[in-house]
């Protein structure tokens, strides 16, 4: 997706007028296996850019989401408290995490696009 | 055939399935329901006198109706138990690979040691002159703790080792407080450190920075320096490390560290691969936590509590917690208050001082094998280690092909990459195979992590058959019959269990099943 950028700690995030949603790629939740918990932050936190965001746990790992970008905390996924699978089942959709105002969308420009990300996995794994 | 008795004699023809059994149970494997499920509260396995009627001033607190706990009788107790204790797995049934966790064998010598009246039958608030051989047995194995590291000082009382990592972490704290520098809140920690080291260094406020490992598994100084900023406290170095490698600059890294104004904290959980060869404080340690429970015996399923000492360098040595021992006048004392001069605890760890029954085992440890014995047992652990790597080095796959390893050796699962078998399905084969798993997807630095840690416990008829076993397993894997994979354990008393549904909804509570 054009709008959509991503990390080097495998964090997406999608641009949808001043705010972004952030959620873990679908590399990510490949490589975490069965997630079987989340903690989000609380709404109004506000975040400087690589600050810890959120916890995701799996069955083998339990491991920070970072914010890609600086922002202030709008909104989170509350259904993934309940339902930490929807990570695995749809990772870069229904399975966002936080939703962030951005201080500078402009941020954005400085991640990968899709097709970069898709060669930085390919010269990790 | 029949014998003069009239009995057949011979076996039979052989059937191709199994049947299933009537009553679930399959020979010694007895299912065994809870306790819940199999008691009843009007059972009950004594006979005591009715209780006499006693004023009370519990008011509306008063229990209103029976608790429900299960009765059993005796005999019904006793299989409860004994049928459990059937279905576990520790080191006394089978080898235990399971690295990381050290589990050797525990001696009897220091079960029966542990179990003398004059330390099995002691309380922490009898008045010190009735225990002079408990507090004795402590300052000996203090000096032994000392010797065997190199340090000035030890402190016996944390519980385990993150408790004993917790006490360290808090004198490098007072430390620094002291020196007025509490503005350093910063600690570096490898990548490969137990997951507990960052934990700590959290639990105290710290600022956890990590340091990632050059490619041969092993801490860079220069990336140390590079992140050796005026606010860093300390760091926490595991030697060996979690990879099982021996971290071969750590005294470069302690020079730097401590040329910055920092100090050294050594995680000691993996100090049964050096012990007699390496003393921490000519490595340059400030303080190193000890796992008596793993190094000295009794591991975790071995039968004992877990005993976390932690020796300290000259710098932080005034700053041990209370109680600690001290000779006054030709006796021992627990020293709670008046430390003296220049002596500054930072608090205390527990509320008396330390685990006892473990201090016996590791003092029997120690004196039973004596110098030669340890350095021994520190090498055979290396030596075994390095003998299924070298055995299993062209059928799986290292992540550090030219690195020796120490006490446990590490496997990453690229061996198994496109096979459809996993690091997990290995582990549960094993199962199958009579030994408990390795250690699976640890260290997180390691794709698919195997990291096995045969200790020096195991003859070498036992390692052999180990390492074929592990071998026909990746023979299985080679030629695509990874029919013995799937589902596995297949003769365990439970099968696969569903880790990720026991994750999401665990049921923690026993709730009576509603009669249908």
């Amino acid at each position: 997706m054009p709008n959509t950028h991503y990390t080097k700690e495998h964090e997406w995030v999608r641009l949808e007028g001043d705010t972004a949603l952030v959620g873990i790629t679908d590399y990510a939740q490949t490589q975490l296996g069965d997630v079987v918990y989340v903690e989000l932050p609380a709404i109004g936190t506000t975040l400087d850019k690589g600050e810890e965001a959120a916890v995701v746990e799996s069955v083998k790992a339990a491991s920070e989401v970072y914010a890609p970008v600086a922002g202030e905390v709008v909104a989170v996924n509350d259904r993934l408290v309940e339902a930490p699978g929807i990570v695995n089942e749809d990772s870069e959709g229904r399975g966002w995490f936080l939703k962030l105002k951005l201080n500078d969308p402009a941020a954005l420009e400085s991640l990968m696009t899709a097709e970069q990300y898709k060669l930085y996995i390919e010269t990790i794994s | 055939m029949l014998n003069r008795q009239g009995r057949p004699t011979d076996v039979g023809e052989p059937v191709e399935a199994i049947p299933e059994t009537f009553t679930g149970n399959r020979a010694l494997i007895i299912e065994e329901p809870l306790i819940f499920e199999s008691g009843r509260p009007e059972v009950t396995g004594v006979d005591l006198p009715e209780a006499p009627k006693v004023a009370h001033r519990l008011g509306g607190l008063v229990r209103s109706g029976p608790i429900g706990l299960p009765g059993l009788s005796e005999p019904e107790a006793m299989r409860h138990y004994v049928r459990l204790s059937q279905k576990n797995f520790g080191i006394d049934s089978g080898m235990f690979p399971l690295g990381s966790c050290t589990m050797k064998h525990n001696p009897r010598l220091g079960e029966k040691m542990a179990r003398l009246a004059g330390f099995a039958d002691i309380h922490p608030l009898q008045p010190l002159s009735t225990v002079p051989g408990a507090l004795d047995l402590m300052e000996r194995l203090a000096q032994a703790l000392i010797e065997l590291t190199g340090m000035a000082a030890v402190t016996l009382t944390p519980k385990a080792g993150a408790h004993g990592e917790l006490c360290g972490m808090m004198a490098i704290k007072a430390a620094l407080q002291a020196r007025g520098e509490g503005h350093r809140t910063v600690v570096l920690v490898p990548n490969s450190a137990h997951g507990t080291n960052p934990a700590t260094a959290a639990l105290l406020g710290f600022q956890v920075s990590p340091l990632a490992a050059r490619d041969d598994g092993t801490v860079d100084p220069a990336d140390v320096l590079d992140q050796l900023t005026p606010d860093v406290a300390a760091i926490m170095l595991t030697n060996p490390n979690t990879c099982g490698l021996f971290e071969r600059d750590v005294v470069r890294i302690a020079e730097l560290i401590h040329q910055a104004g920092g100090l050294v904290y050594a995680d000691g959980a993996n100090f049964n691969a050096i012990v007699g060869k390496v003393r921490p404080g000519d490595l340059g340690v400030d303080a190193m936590h000890i796992n008596l429970h793993k190094t000295f015996s009794t591991p975790h399923g071995g039968g004992g509590p877990g005993a976390g000492p932690v020796v300290l360098s000259e710098a932080l040595a005034p700053f041990a917690p209370v109680p600690f021992l001290r000779r006054e006048g030709g006796r021992l004392i627990l020293v709670e208050h008046d430390f003296g001069e220049g002596v500054s605890p930072f608090g205390r760890m527990a509320a008396f001082h330390g685990q006892m029954g473990m201090f016996v085992r590791a003092l029997a440890y120690i004196l039973s094998h004596g110098a030669d014995g340890l350095r021994q047992a520190s090498e055979d652990a290396v030596l075994s280690a390095n003998y299924i790597k070298a055995s299993l080095a062209d059928v799986m796959s290292l992540p550090f092909p030219d690195r020796p390893a120490m006490h446990e050796v590490l496997f990453d699962d690229s061996w198994l990459e496109d096979t459809g078998v996993t690091t997990l399905d290995v582990a549960k084969v094993l199962i199958d195979e009579g030994f408990h798993p390795m250690t699976v997807y640890f260290p997180l630095v390691v794709h698919g992590a195997m990291l096995i840690e045969p200790t020096e416990s195991e003859s070498k008829a036992s390692l052999d058959l180990f390492i074929a076993t592990m071998r026909d397993i990746a023979m299985s894997v080679r030629r695509g019959d990874i029919a013995r994979f799937a589902g596995a354990p297949h003769f365990a008393p439970r099968r696969r269990l569903d880790e990720t549904r026991a994750a999401r909804t665990p049921v923690l509570r026993w709730t009576k099943p509603v009669a249908e």
